[in-house]
């Protein structure tokens, strides 16, 4: 059973990602620790892409780190795994790429190769991925190159384990919104504004309320968590006033790179929450 | 799966959601303009009085008869405008651009042909340009730079990834997810979600119609064999496209294998890749277990990317086209007989299916034809090649 929408129960959701072995699994673990107790709603955990044509400068870095010390989709999930085992309550979504979904084979497929057998038959696409969450606790899934149109194939290996594929609506979605809206799984992903992840000084509030009244006219029981450009407290007040929650990335990984611990990270979110909270 | 732009089960528009609303104006403007005879005949028109077409057919005696099989003809893109076949999608995209009130173009662009087409159509259209290039690519075609910055373009240098083609796709999808509402992204081969890749192969198929006419009154009849270089795949799927629907005629991408299909320094998608999803669409990609894009090498650096077009997936799984790989020295070596037998001196992407044509023509009989696409001309590689022979030449 999917706990995606756990992270709404506390009021306004606070919703901080980083990535996987950025710098390496073990901090990767200490950080979604100590977030999880300074109050994070559900932990995004971005699985490296060698291209991540979505992401900014900063995520771009963090991708191309966590590759470079050998960051594996395996070695996201076992992130997960001792994640789970402190806190089995918390709400956690992956974000990636489809390719290495769609390419992931599983634990025993690769344990084979590495032995130097080649498995008769390739598992069925999405299958290993899809059950491996479920078998470790991963409630959502974020797909960057993943829109409305070409989720079926996805979406319906991730029902049936019980993960829900998180739909995305961006400032040109216009009448898009409606059909993404209609059916929604976990929560709508309300992307701010155009072009790729990063910090901006500057968000357009008009193009939220926009998106956010669409979709509630369309669904009133949807939840909408809006990311892209989020940094300040002030932002994230902002932003969660106009729907149910924030989403920031790029802000925590800067810290991380700026070479801040859990604690300082975990300060950080202590600070936002209490912002989201109050809006 | 998504049933928009499928070849097969390759293709698809897999791109973030701020994409989608241009992908659908995009498609929307392009179905209209096909059936605009006002359109199609402005197209034309820049087609023949800028460009250059119809290219020659061009029957290479000389080289035929030393090699002692099939009658060869060669398909002269490299006499078009800017030198190379990429002129004739970019005429086709920025007239597009321009009816959809677009006021700025931006492209990626490996060796850099396809950056000079667009900064050309863009000065001749009145339409800003940016072009986005890998950092290594710029130091390889330093001279394709310059001519684009003379055209009145901006080159922005990508260093992210391993600073090549693929990059500078990367680093275009971003930049256009920032600016679509202005800005069309004039994509340089039959790659990236649909519609690019049937409305590339649309205007390049303009290769294989002409191709088709030409040896139908040269020859009285059709071609056995019909061969192109492949990286993403804009100028074989031009060459191809009139010939599907023949069967007697054999269709041969030559794919660059750099320093061998069987090391890890190749690009040979067809030959080494396997299924998957990458720049907004399902195809066939050199890639690690995990679905990280690899790293891949060629001294082209027009070939030098680690994924083909959908359709060549299509016709490559369905049996219809068979790829090939062929290796940096086969490719210099067929570069060099061109320019001492026939006096032609091409590019080193078309030097590949070259040097293909110089393997299969011996093994056909003296009553057959191939037509071989020499895609682009050669200036550009004369100082890569000359230090890939160990001469100290730069540009």
């Amino acid at each position: 059973m999917s706990k995606t929408l756990d992270a709404f129960k506390n009021g306004k959701a606070f919703i901080p990602f980083l990535t996987a072995g950025d710098p390496d699994a073990d901090a990767t673990v200490s950080y979604i620790l100590a977030m999880a107790d300074a109050g994070a709603d559900l932990v995004e955990v971005g699985i490296p892409f060698s291209d991540p044509t979505a992401e900014g400068p900063v995520i771009q870095e963090a991708d191309a780190k966590a590759l470079a010390g050998g960051m594996t989709v395996s070695g996201s999930f076992e992130i997960v795994e001792r994640v789970r085992k402190v806190k089995p309550d918390l709400p956690i979504a992956f974000m990636t790429y489809i390719n290495p979904v769609f390419k992931y084979k599983g634990a025993a497929y690769e344990e084979a190769l590495k032995e130097g057998q080649v498995p008769d038959e390739e598992p069925e696409p999405y299958v290993p991925f899809f059950k491996r969450c479920e078998e470790d606790g991963v409630d959502a899934l974020i797909l960057a190159d993943v829109p409305f149109e070409e989720q079926e194939e996805v979406r319906q290996v991730a029902d049936r384990y019980g993960v829900d594929l998180i739909s995305m609506v961006s400032p040109t979605s216009r009448d898009r919104i409606r059909k993404i809206a209609e059916d929604p799984r976990g929560f709508i992903y309300v992307v701010s504004s155009m072009g790729v992840t990063g910090v901006r000084s500057d968000l357009k509030s008009d193009a939220v309320r926009d998106m956010v009244s669409i979709i509630r006219e369309t669904n009133p029981a949807a939840r909408c968590a809006v990311g892209f450009g989020i940094s300040t407290p002030d932002q994230a007040k902002q932003m969660a006033a106009l729907s149910d929650g924030a989403i920031v990335g790029s802000a925590v990984l800067r810290k991380i790179h700026a070479g801040s611990g859990p604690d300082e990270v975990a300060a950080y979110v202590r600070s936002m929450k209490e912002a989201v909270t109050g809006s | 799966m998504g049933t928009k732009g499928r070849f097969g089960e390759f293709g698809g528009q897999y791109i973030t959601e701020t994409l989608m609303n241009a992908l659908d104006e995009l498609e929307q403007a392009y179905n209209s303009a096909k059936e605009d005879p006002d359109f199609q005949a402005e197209f034309h028109r820049y087609l023949k009085e800028y460009a250059n077409r119809p290219s020659l057919l061009y029957y290479a005696e000389k080289m035929s008869r030393d090699l002692g099989g099939a009658k060869i003809y060669l398909k002269r893109e490299d006499l078009n405008h800017t030198g190379a076949h990429k002129i004739n999608n970019c005429l086709g995209q920025a007239l597009l651009a321009k009816r959809m009130g677009k006021t700025r173009l931006i492209a990626e662009t490996g060796a850099g042909q396809h950056g000079v087409a667009t900064a050309t159509v863009a000065a001749l259209l009145d339409l800003e340009c940016d072009v986005y290039m890998g950092r290594l690519d710029m130091e390889r075609q330093a001279l394709n730079v310059y001519r684009m910055e003379l055209l009145g373009a901006r080159v922005h240098g990508v260093s992210s990834g391993t600073g090549t083609l693929k990059d500078a796709v990367n680093e275009a999808m971003r930049v256009w997810s920032e600016e679509c509402a202005t800005t069309h992204y004039c994509i340089g081969s039959t790659m990236g979600p649909y519609p690019f890749p049937t409305m590339v192969r649309d205007f390049q198929s303009v290769i294989s119609k002409e191709a088709r006419e030409q040896i139908l009154s040269k020859e009285s009849r059709l071609p056995d064999a019909v061969l192109a270089c492949v990286g993403g795949g804009s100028n074989a799927m031009g060459m191809f496209y009139n010939f599907i629907d023949d069967p007697d005629v054999r269709l041969i991408g030559c794919e660059a294998a750099g320093e061998g299909a069987d090391t890890p320094r190749t690009a040979a998608t067809m030959n080494t890749g396997s299924v998957g999803i990458f720049h907004g669409m399902k195809s066939i990609f050199c890639q690690n277990e995990e679905g990280q894009i690899a790293p891949v090498y060629s001294i082209s650096a027009g070939l030098d990317y680690p994924g083909i077009g959908p359709e060549h997936a299509y016709l490559g799984t369905s049996g219809r086209a068979a790829y090939v790989p062929v290796t940096d020295e086969e490719a210099v070596r067929a570069f060099e007989y061109l320019a001492k037998e026939e006096g032609i001196i091409c590019a080193i992407e078309s030097a590949h299916a070259l040097a293909h044509a110089m393997k299969l023509a011996p093994r056909m009989g003296r009553d057959q034809i191939m037509i071989v696409c020499l895609s682009g001309r050669g200036d550009k590689d004369v100082a890569a090649i000359a230090r890939y022979r160990g001469h100290d030449l730069h540009e």
